[in-house]
């Protein structure tokens, strides 16, 4: 799961604020150049590498699963740092969830995995994130292309207001500029909401307002619009944590059913979620004067069922956090 | 106040069949009121309720004073293009319509500028522009009209022909309404209700701006990031969540706007030359409106002129409250629907 810190670690310095990767506040379209401090991922020389997929794939058609790595990642708010080099393998195919109590810094780390991190003011990072081998802050590599291909889902369901249900789940390939015929849009929204597990709630009414549905719903709706642009990756911050234990049942159902399909992250402060949703795990820990940093990683039932590190057995066994 | 015997009930079981059902009525609740809560509350209630007050007096010394007008022209007062303070004849079937062109002239120019303003201001400006650009807004409304009517007849008219006359050479021959009838008199050109609804159009923006630019930064930042999630530029962002979101508080934005168009007075009686048809060539010298009219017939008017005037007042008073309330409405309705969750 992670990677051994004495072994991969090239010796570095602690990166002060400033000198690593400082996230532009100036927004995610800015052109600023981007600087990293730290070496590159050893892989393809950016020339080599493909252009950014920019095709769409069936979401039910098998495709080629892409995993996400991070080495090093350390994260500040202004002088505040809240995640200290934090290395962790999300295999490709899996669940992976991360888990640890309030103020650790997982869902920091979340953000910065799909580049949400910099839209924050004063927020930077060091380290890298590798989807399929290639670092997402790259200089030259657009936060907008990093986010469609690294989906979000969002804690409180976000709907677009004022869309219809067939219009929010659809609204991802306008955002992105992706011109479909409206045969090949329709098969895409359907196939989009039968992932999700919306479609035979909602396919008669898919021209009323997303903003209608129930919690739960508007938060499965969430999860077919990022299914929509065919993400590789889908990440979900504390997803169910708004909804009542129905609509969170048939959310882990749906994560279920992804499985295999693409890669997930999952944030929760569930314990028995974690172990229900998820493949393998992360466990954050930050005291009040140090930053959050990955104490034990690996297999769930492995975390869960014979933790290495006494704070894990603490923490998965209800007895702080 | 809520008060239970004890022990009445033992367990979250539904109670029936006992012998002394009570009436399944709503019963009465109180909530008494500390003297504190009703002293302030008084305070704010008089306080709210003057202002009805001022605004039913206005409405009634209107009336009063513009009956006798009223009942000397009858209905005529709406179907009358002239107002002949001498042989009084009154009527504002021209300067009613007229002050509606200039106010539209002034939207068609205002609000374009305005919204962009407000999203450049809300959702692109950097901190330091974006609070300069705020103030200086505020500063536009903060300037008196009779300064921004004579810019406009000394500055603006002289400057602002020229593109008249092309538009009009131009354009003119296709869309009637912006020909310009005996265009070899250079006056012809001057006076117009365009140039008067640029003036008035800077006296607008400033309320359409900082209204639009609230609602604008009202739009939730869940959705934002929900756009931005799914690879949505910041444009994309804005079109998806921001100008959704808004769309009501625009609506209600312009329509405020509308209403103080056709209110503003002194810019408009400064440049305007007067005439009393309703105007078709908005490029042409000559319009009118009812505030300018009052403004430059007042002192030269016997008692039933005046009250003629007041009518006309009335008029205007009844339309602006009318526009303003539904723009009211359409601001309270947007802000309660546009959030999607909870």
């Amino acid at each position: 799961m992670t990677d051994n810190p004495g072994v991969d670690t090239p010796a570095q310095q602690p990166v002060p604020v400033g000198v690593g990767y400082r996230a532009n506040a100036g927004g995610p379209d800015s052109d600023a150049v981007e600087t990293l401090a730290l070496p590159v991922a050893a892989g393809p020389s950016p020339a080599a590498r493909p252009a950014l997929r920019s095709e769409l794939r069936e979401p039910d058609a098998p495709a080629q699963l892409f995993g996400l790595r991070t080495r090093d990642v350390s994260a500040w708010f202004g002088d505040h740092k809240v995640l200290e080099r934090v290395s962790l393998t999300m295999p490709a195919g899996q669940v992976t969830a991360l888990i640890g109590p309030s103020g650790c810094g997982k869902s920091t780390y979340l953000r910065i995995l799909n580049r949400m991190h910099e839209m924050v003011r004063s927020a930077c990072l060091a380290g890298a994130v590798l989807l399929d081998g290639e670092d997402v802050y790259a200089p030259g590599r657009r936060p907008a292309d990093v986010r469609r291909r690294i989906g979000m889902v969002f804690q409180r369901p976000n709907p677009f207001p004022g869309m219809s249900i067939y219009d929010n789940v659809a609204s991802g390939l306008k955002l992105a500029g992706i011109k479909v015929r409206k045969d090949q849009r329709d098969h895409l929204v359907e196939s989009s909401l039968v992932s999700a597990g919306l479609w035979t709630e909602v396919r008669n009414r898919l021209r009323t307002p997303g903003g209608a549905l129930s919690g739960g719903q508007q938060q499965r709706l969430c999860i077919a619009r990022s299914l929509a642009v065919s993400p590789d990756v889908l990440l979900m911050d504390e997803p169910c944590s708004a909804l009542d234990p129905t609509s969170t049942r048939r959310v882990e159902e749906t994560i279920a059913e992804l499985r295999g399909r693409l890669t997930i992250v999952i944030v929760t402060h569930n314990m028995q979620q974690a172990q229900r949703v998820s493949q393998s795990c992360a466990f954050f820990l930050a005291t009040h004067d140090t930053p959050g940093r990955i104490v034990e990683a690996g297999d769930t039932a492995q975390l869960f069922g014979n933790p290495v590190d006494p704070r894990t057995a603490d923490y998965v066994n209800g007895r702080f956090g | 106040m809520i008060s239970r015997t004890p022990g009445a009930v033992r367990h979250a079981e539904p109670v029936g069949g006992g012998g002394d059902q009570a009436a399944d009525r709503p019963r009465r609740i109180t909530a008494p009121v500390t003297p504190g809560d009703l002293v302030f509350r008084g305070v704010l209630r008089a306080a709210g309720l003057s202002v009805f007050l001022i605004m039913g007096l206005i409405a009634f010394f209107l009336l009063l004073r513009g009956l006798q007008a009223l009942h000397a022209t009858g209905w005529s007062f709406f179907t009358q293009e002239k107002w002949l303070t001498q042989s009084h004849v009154f009527g504002i079937a021209a300067v009613l319509p007229d002050g509606v062109i200039i106010a539209m002239v002034a939207l068609v120019i205002a609000v374009p500028v305005a919204l962009t303003t407000a999203v450049y201001v809300s959702e692109y400006a950097p901190e330091r522009i974006r609070s300069a650009l705020v103030s200086l807004v505020d500063l536009m409304a903060a300037i008196p009209s009779i300064v921004y009517g004579l810019w406009g007849l000394f500055f603006l008219q002289p400057r602002i022909v020229g593109f008249v006359r092309w538009t009009t050479m131009h354009l003119g021959h296709w869309i009637p309404f912006l020909k310009v009838r005996s265009g070899d008199i250079g006056a012809s050109y001057t006076s117009s209700p365009f140039i008067v609804g640029t003036v008035v159009s800077l006296m607008i923006i400033p309320i359409v701006t900082s209204l639009s630019r609230e609602v604008f930064s009202q739009a939730p930042q869940g959705e934002r990031e929900g756009a931005y999630a799914l690879g949505s530029t910041r444009w994309g962002m804005v079109r998806s969540v921001v100008l959704p979101f808004g769309r009501g508080g625009v609506v209600g934005a312009v329509m405020l706007g509308f209403g103080r168009a056709m209110g503003e007075t002194i810019a408009v009686a400064l440049i305007i030359s007067p005439k009393f048809t309703v105007t078709t060539h908005i490029l042409e010298n000559g319009a009118n409106s009812i505030s300018s009219l009052i403004a430059l017939h007042f002192g030269e008017s016997d008692p039933l002129s005046l009250s003629a005037l007041m009518a006309a007042g009335l008029v205007l008073f009844g339309l602006t409250l009318v526009v303003n309330m539904l723009a009211a409405v359409v601001i309270g309705r947007s802000r309660s629907g546009a959030a999607t969750a909870d």
